[in-house]
């Protein structure tokens, strides 16, 4: 078991698909001989040299799709789009191409890429570099959209979608390349598909994906101690498909839901996981259902308007002390 | 040009380059925050061009990399800085940021993030122009990488097919962040890249501004007079790295050596103390007054600005008070 960062474990999983297939590439801006924006492609270029660690001009939506028609013929391309927010110019290509080309050449065809890309806010990056879009992505029928929270996932989770034949997208976040956690010396391959309990606990369940699994396991930690509260922690590492049994199971136990979202709420994850929440299991609740969520406008820069968009522990606990009646 | 424009724009160029050099100490000291795109090193580019233009009047559009272009146009530099400071008196009431400086009374229409993303917005600001019948232009500053995307081939052929008055300036500056142009560019001249729209499109030094200014003057009576766009490519050099968290290490020591003997403010420095016009007495006591002012009153005055309240998060959303969401005004 080594204690390593999060963009070393992504860099740990390209290695090793890259050395065990020849036909697995890389590519995206200044990945190469910059060793990425993130370092999650550190060391490759010199490793695998320039056919396979692909620098590329910056030309989102074209070298999305040369990956993809790549990927058409056998090449599986590990591409890495520096921002979300630039994700949106590939947007083309990943809709349009990607996840549809399966089903509209009536299985002919298949687009076995994978797309890497952080979303999220950082510091102060402004509005049109703060874009968090997994509920863009998760809306995209034939498209996997998976994310992880730890080193953990972040390895086993590229390891699988490389060899998966669906275009999986995996969407990391701008403030976790540099977050520490165990990671097993043996190779192994993470599910595409599920949820994972990460806490267990009998009064309610805050459901969390990439950074808020950290926000609801902080907020589970001051609930049970300071108001006497046992909080379930259920990460959403998948969130195309949601796995709709887990989340069933876990709310039937505890009868009380809270989604914990980075993004803002209209069309997202919390408003989808309640929506299953009803369709499975509407009468094992106690309580509605809440989320908590960004607030819905173009990120600000200045300080302190960014702070209060962005939720975080203490929100979480203001929610669950609410729903409980405990305020 | 005379003398004393020469000097004018002597004073300009210096002052932009302390401003720059400011915004360094204050990111270091955490009064700025996010990215932070300085413009050292390419001072002539938008200073020669924005001199033959008709600044605050022809309709100016740029990257992130925007201070400069902004103060040049007519925005007060004590109101960017108070932008970087995230204040409420900043040029775009501290929402922006750097890379979204605005200023649209001298229009000034920003500051974007997204490389490539203002080629066609300048397009349409030709386009409307056009419509309305004025005679400005549209005048889109954009880097060399930005050439990579679709937009900047899109924006070209429509703008050659509707015959609209844009000029393009292309700041080649050889580096999109680490990658050298060659690296991710097949045609490293950009100019021979617009050649296949039929766009006049020329190459020039971008380190002196009396070169600048004459290509540029070529190229603005060209689009005022509605013959159609304009290609016009100013070979520079960034002095810094690409933002605040990038170490340049990808460049030559000597490299940059060389870059910085042709630097835009020591050529026309030299040529005016050459010419008998300055000395350098008086070229350090301009220094000294410009360092001066900008602490006095261009730091201060961000120092002291209020911040915006949160109670006003949400403004700016969407328009206020718009009768037809009621469905009009009744
Ligand atoms: C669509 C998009 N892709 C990538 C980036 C990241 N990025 C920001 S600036 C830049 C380099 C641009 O270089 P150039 O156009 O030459 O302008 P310069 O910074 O040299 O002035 C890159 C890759 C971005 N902001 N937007
Ligand atoms: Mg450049």
């Amino acid at each position: 078991m080594a204690n390593i960062m999060y963009w070393e474990a992504i860099q740990r999983a390209h290695d090793e698909e890259m050395t065990n297939d020849p036909l697995v590439i890389c590519m995206g801006e200044d990945i190469g001989v910059a060793g990425g924006t993130y370092k999650a492609t550190k060391g490759l270029f010199d490793k695998f040299g320039p056919e396979r660690v692909i620098d590329t001009p910056i030309s989102e939506n074209g070298y999305t799709g040369v990956g993809i028609g790549a990927s058409f013929i056998g090449i599986r391309p590990i591409i890495e789009i520096m921002s979300v927010n630039f994700a949106w110019l590939a947007m083309d290509q990943i809709f349009n191409s990607a996840a549809k080309v399966r089903y509209m050449s009536g299985g002919q065809l298949e687009a076995p890429v994978v797309i890497r890309s952080p979303g999220g806010t950082a510091h102060q990056l402004g509005a049109q570099h703060s874009a968090r879009m997994e509920n863009v992505f998760m809306g995209i029928a034939g498209l996997r959209v998976v994310t992880p929270s730890t080193p953990k996932q972040a390895y086993g989770l590229l390891k699988a979608a490389v060899r998966c034949n669906d275009p999986v997208f995996i969407y990391e976040h701008e403030l976790m390349y540099n977050m520490k956690g165990d990671v097993p010396d043996a190779e192994f391959f993470h599910p595409l598909e599920g949820s994972e309990v990460v806490r267990s606990g009998k009064d309610l369940t805050l459901f969390g994906y990439n950074i808020s699994v950290h926000w609801s396991l902080q907020a589970a930690d001051i609930l049970s101690k300071n108001h006497g509260i046992e909080a379930e922690v259920v990460d959403l590492f998948s969130l195309s498909p949601l796995d709709r049994a887990g989340i069933a199971a876990s709310v039937s136990k505890t009868h009380r839901a809270v989604i914990v979202e980075e993004s803002e709420a209209p069309v997202g994850v919390g408003s989808e996981v309640m929506a299953i929440i009803n369709e499975e299991c509407f009468f094992d609740l106690d309580a509605a259902p809440v989320r908590v969520s960004s607030a819905n406008v173009p990120q600000p820069y200045n300080h302190t308007l960014e702070k209060a968009t962005i939720p975080g522990p203490d929100d979480v606990v203001n929610a669950v002390v609410k729903m409980m009646g405990k305020a | 040009m005379n003398a004393a424009d020469k000097k004018r724009l002597l004073h300009e160029m210096l002052y932009a380059r302390r401003f720059e050099e400011r915004c360094y100490e204050a990111y270091v000291e955490r009064k700025i925050g996010g990215f932070l795109h300085l413009y050292p090193g390419q001072e002539a580019c938008c200073h020669g061009v924005l001199e033959a233009a008709r600044a605050g009047e022809d309709h100016v559009i740029t990257g992130y990399r925007d201070h400069v272009h902004a103060i040049k146009c007519g925005a007060d530099p004590k109101e960017v800085m108070a932008e970087l400071y995230g204040k409420e008196t900043g040029s775009s009431k501290g929402r922006g940021g750097s890379m979204h400086i605005f200023d649209v009374k001298h229009h000034f229409y920003g500051g974007y993030a997204l490389v490539g993303g203002p080629f066609p917005l300048a397009a349409g600001l030709a386009k409307g122009i056009k419509m309305k019948g004025g005679d400005e232009i549209a005048i889109c500053f954009l880097g060399d990488a930005a050439n990579n995307q679709g937009t900047f081939h899109e924006a070209l052929n429509i703008s050659a097919l509707w015959e609209l008055p844009v000029l393009f300036v292309c700041e080649n500056n050889l580096y999109g962040i680490g990658t050298r142009i060659d690296r991710s560019t097949a045609v490293t001249d950009q100019y021979k890249r617009v050649c296949g729209y039929d766009i006049p499109a020329v190459q020039a030094d971008g380190q002196d501004i009396e070169v600048v200014f004459k290509a540029a003057q070529k190229a603005i009576k060209h689009v005022r007079s509605g013959k159609g766009p304009y290609f016009l490519e100013l070979m520079t050099y960034r002095y810094r790295g690409h933002s605040m968290s990038d170490s340049n290490a990808y460049r030559s020591k000597d490299e940059e050596a060389d870059w910085s003997k042709r630097d835009p403010i020591l050529i026309l420095k030299n040529r005016l103390i050459k010419a008998g016009d300055l000395t350098e007495a008086a070229y350090k006591k301009l220094d000294k007054k410009i360092i001066d002012e900008i602490e006095n009153e261009v730091i201060k005055f961000a120092e002291e600005s209020p911040e915006p309240v949160v109670e006003e998060l949400e403004k700016y959303v969407l328009a206020e008070n718009d009768p037809y969401v009621h469905g009009g005004p009744n």
